[in-house]
């Protein structure tokens, strides 16, 4: 059975969801972690604007999806698992899902709309019925997860990967969401070394203009100029491109800024009212570097989990390289 | 267990493994900032002051919940670390409306102590919560949302006392605490809630400026009662160690701010302690309700009352002590005293916020009064000397006032969870054999910071099954097992707080398990002193049952009362 976790380990799988773990490591530790009761977990919140690839896969693949959380399941002799899905994507393939399933011990889970409960230790605390907040780690949820069980907790496209690999259908290649100012948004599965440039131009989305993206997220994606582009995407692998002539950075960073508002657990202070006093200032359409400054600071260095710690980097970059402050 | 070195800001100290940062700084006297930590609480790390930073390691971490590990080398300060607990304090106050000149917290604010120490600027953002609703629950609690940093420690105690009247509720992009909507939920009004919030968001409904009102009036009588438990706490309040008997202080002090009479409650808990033993006797003998419960925690009351009201019959129609002595003191006092009845203003100072909805509960009139007037809180009490200026650590003890001047040792342990319990049983085994002097006078099984506690206790032909708990949420635990076990007990003791009255909502900030135990031995202390430690030992008892309380219907008038199923009572 464990030749499945070689197989991850030989294809260099990554985790898809953004952070990038090795998969057939991640695999591993829950194999090796006691526990009589071990639980698998799908995670399919995609709560970012502008990332919609895992949407597309259950559009398109789920059976491959579900195949490769029954193969965890087995792998890690798990015997019960859960597909934890975003508000939109429980409405529009519930049905579907449930019929892929039939007899197999996978519960549906409907997320609530915030993005923070598409974190880890947040979707075990909601599972669980408690409150919808980041848990202190260690423990990682390899070891103490869902009801304090080892879990495996991977994106849809991790799962789907997981899959061809062990049917030895994997080409290397991955999921990128292009839009904004381009021709041809969609989702395009292309080689996971692309570079960014080679994404847009091969998808015919290459602008003509002036522009940046940001790149890897629409809300905590890194925020790159047309010359920084040789390079291939990281995190959730979306690519948003903007005109540099008719894009307006205070409004893509208000919305930021109302997003991660919206979309936090308000647990810890910095979040909480780091990122409400970040939107008081973008809002009076005035840069005040050193005031801003120490607010991003202190979200990256003092924050609870890893949405704080995350939010200040784009709008750091659209102050630095766009408004060039 | 194996000890483990560490060295914080370069020096090396020992700890015991599982220990947290935090942990091991207080222990050695390393000031780290907290707002969120409780000892009583589970670390939640959101405050985000605490945190430290460990050599060899990327980030900073919270001292609250880092568990140490062997050679870990930690950095409390540093410019960076005041930078960030600066910026975050600032953030912190920006949802905090200072109304500082009118908080119960002014004088003793570990909020605005953090202020001043990193040079915090309060008014550096506009207050984002200015026009925050404020609630109130009952006669008890003001829940200023306007000061709340949304710590959500109240929310988790509340939860612990097995009232979970707190909800978190999405709003104008924010989630929010605010009084549940439940109608399954009532407050209890403990004060658990206050006593574990760091900003003054959760506090008593403060009485300070009626009492003081009553006092200026040339009309009224103030007669002050004092609590069991807060002459070994008020202390802290004026910087004394903790544990220290200030008995004699506080009535020298009521006198100074105008106190017509300085009263002990500690006797009204001998009359307490004989009426309930006497109703025990009567329950074991009459087999009639068992086991039967104390009834002196008026939170533990409501709380029968609202959330397991099939219990009521078990509590014992026993009023409570400050409620005996305010009847008394309308009464038989009033005769003695050649005064009218109606012009005593009874201020009761006590440990606890629930004695304020005790108070207003008209069962208790006496002759169409109520027995009390006024509570205020330990905490209140300090502020009121305070604003009087009264140099509380110098000023010379004096006795209180006849006739409630002189308890026996069981009226004073009524302040420590599980001294109702043993006042009641050294009454028992007293009235049981005769009563001779006891060889064993204290109940050792009984006392302690455990919050569950069981004893068997030998009364002659009578085994007695005694259970003691304190907190709600173990007194939900053991009603659950009384449901399943009604005959497992005979008597039962609950008192809402941890530790019982000297961790009582209404006492000193901070208060902590180890600051309970202090408390506590300090009552333990005054009893192991005392020439009479047995209620039915005291001349003052005597002489009331021989004068005053000598039937009947006098004794169900002062000092009996009836309980009634509670609807919600706090709907906003």
């Amino acid at each position: 059975m464990n030749d499945i976790i070689e197989k991850l380990k030989q294809a260099n799988l990554t985790g898809r969801g953004g952070a990038g773990f090795p998969t057939g490591l991640k695999w591993e530790s829950v194999v090796r972690a006691d526990g009589d009761q071990k639980y698998v977990i799908c995670n399919a919140s995609e709560g970012e604007p502008n990332v919609f690839k895992d949407g597309f896969i259950l559009e398109n693949y789920a059976q491959d999806v579900i195949d490769g959380m029954v193969l965890a399941m087995e792998t890690i002799n798990a015997t019960e698992a859960y597909l934890y899905l975003n508000p939109n994507y429980f409405e529009k393939y519930e049905n579907k899902l449930k019929q892929l399933i039939g007899e197999k011990p996978i519960k549906l889970f409907k997320k609530p709309h915030y993005y923070i409960a598409g974190e880890e230790t947040v979707i075990c605390n909601l599972i669980e019925g408690k409150k919808m907040e980041p848990r202190q780690r260690p423990p990682f949820i390899s070891t103490s997860g869902l009801f304090g069980c080892p879990t495996l907790m991977n994106n849809v496209e991790t799962f789907y990967y997981a899959s061809k690999i062990n049917k030895g259908e994997y080409k290397n290649t991955r999921f990128y969401s292009v839009n904004g100012d381009v021709k041809n948004p969609g989702v395009y599965e292309l080689p996971e070394t692309a570079t960014i440039n080679e994404v847009l131009k091969q998808t015919d989305n290459l602008p003509e203009f002036e522009f940046f993206a940001q790149v890897g997220g629409g809300a905590v994606g890194e925020i790159l100029l047309g010359n920084e582009m040789d390079k291939p995407a990281k995190g959730a692998a979306s690519i948003t491109v903007y005109n540099k002539q008719t894009a307006d950075p205070f409004a893509i960073m208000e919305n930021w800024a109302d997003f991660f508002l919206n979309g936090n657990c308000d647990k810890c202070a910095p979040c909480r009212e780091g990122i409400y006093r970040i939107k008081e200032i973008i809002k009076q359409r005035e840069i005040k570097q050193n005031e801003l400054e120490l607010l991003f600071e202190t979200l990256e260095k003092a924050s609870f989990c890893a949405l704080g710690r995350g939010a200040a980097a784009p709008f750091r970059g659209i102050i630095n390289k766009v408004l060039n402050v | 267990m194996a000890e483990i070195k560490i060295k914080i800001n370069g020096q090396e100290f020992s700890a015991e493994p599982n220990e947290t940062i935090l942990q091991v700084a207080r222990r050695n006297s390393i000031d780290i900032p907290t707002l969120c930590e409780h000892s009583d609480l589970d670390p939640k790390a959101s405050c985000r002051l605490c945190l430290v930073a460990i050599e060899g390691r990327k980030g900073l971490f919270t001292a609250c919940s880092t568990v140490i590990e062997p050679g870990m080398e930690i950095t409390t300060e540093s410019e960076e670390i005041s930078r960030l607990r600066k910026k975050n304090l600032e953030l912190l106050f920006s949802q905090h409306i200072e109304r500082c000149n009118f908080c119960v917290r002014s004088f003793n604010c570990q909020f605005l102590k953090l202020a001043k120490k990193y040079d915090v600027d309060l008014k550096k953002y506009e207050d984002r919560k200015l026009g925050y609703p404020r609630y109130r629950f009952g006669p008890s609690i003001c829940f200023d949302t306007s000061k709340c940093i949304d710590c959500r420690n109240c929310v988790e105690m509340c939860e612990k006392q097995a009232v979970g009247f707190f909800d978190l509720e999405s709003h104008n992009s924010f989630i929010e605490v605010i009084p549940s909507k439940n109608p399954q939920r009532d407050c209890v009004y403990c004060g658990q809630c206050a006593l574990h919030c760091p900003t003054g968001a959760l506090t008593e409904i403060d009485s300070v400026m009626d009492v003081e009102a009553a006092l200026e009036d040339k009309n009224k009588k103030v007669v002050f009662q004092i609590a069991p438990s807060i002459r070994t706490t008020l202390g802290e309040e004026f910087e004394m160690p903790y544990g220290t008997n200030v008995t004699g202080k506080i009535f020298a002090a009521l006198r100074k701010i105008g106190a017509y009479k300085a009263f002990d409650v500690s006797v009204a808990a001998d009359v307490t302690t004989m009426e309930e033993a006497g109703e025990l006797i009567e329950r074991l003998t009459q087999k009639k309700i068992l086991p039967m419960f104390t009834s002196c925690c008026p939170a533990w009351v409501k709380y029968v009352e609202f959330y397991a009201p099939e219990f009521i019959p078990n509590l014992t129609t026993v009023r409570s002590p400050q409620t005996i002595l305010g009847g008394l003191s309308k009464t038989y006092f009033a005769e003695k005293d050649k005064i009218d009845p109606k012009s005593i203003v009874v201020v009761s100072i006590m440990p606890c916020t629930a004695k304020k909805y005790e108070i207003t509960r008209r069962e208790f009139d006496v002759d169409g009064l109520p027995p009390i007037d006024y509570v205020l809180t330990t905490r209140e009490l300090a502020r009121l000397f305070k604003k009087r200026q009264i140099d509380f650590v110098n000023i010379e003890s004096e006795a209180g006032d006849v006739p409630w001047d002189e308890p026996t040792g069981a009226g004073v342990i009524y302040g420590a969870s599980g001294g109702v319990t043993e006042s009641a049983m050294r009454t028992a085994v007293y009235k049981l054999s005769g009563g001779q002097k006891l060889k064993q006078l204290e109940f050792k099984n009984l006392r302690g910071m455990q919050q569950a506690k069981e004893a068997l206790i030998d009364l002659g032909d009578i085994k007695l099954r005694v259970a003691v708990v304190n907190g709600l949420g173990n007194a939900k635990q053991l009603l659950d097992t009384i449901k399943a076990d009604p005959t497992r007990y005979d008597y039962v003791e609950v008192m809402a707080c941890y530790g019982g009255c000297i961790g009582g909502g209404g006492q000193p900030l901070p208060t902590t398990k180890e600051i309970r135990h202090l408390r506590a031995q300090g009552l333990y202390n005054i009893d192991e002193v005392k020439n009479e430690r047995v209620a039915d030992e005291s001349p003052i008892i005597e002489k009331l049952y021989k004068e005053f309380l000598t039937n009947e219907e006098i004794r169900h008038k002062i000092c009996h009362t009836h309980y009634s199923q509670k609807q919600k009572e706090n709907n906003f």
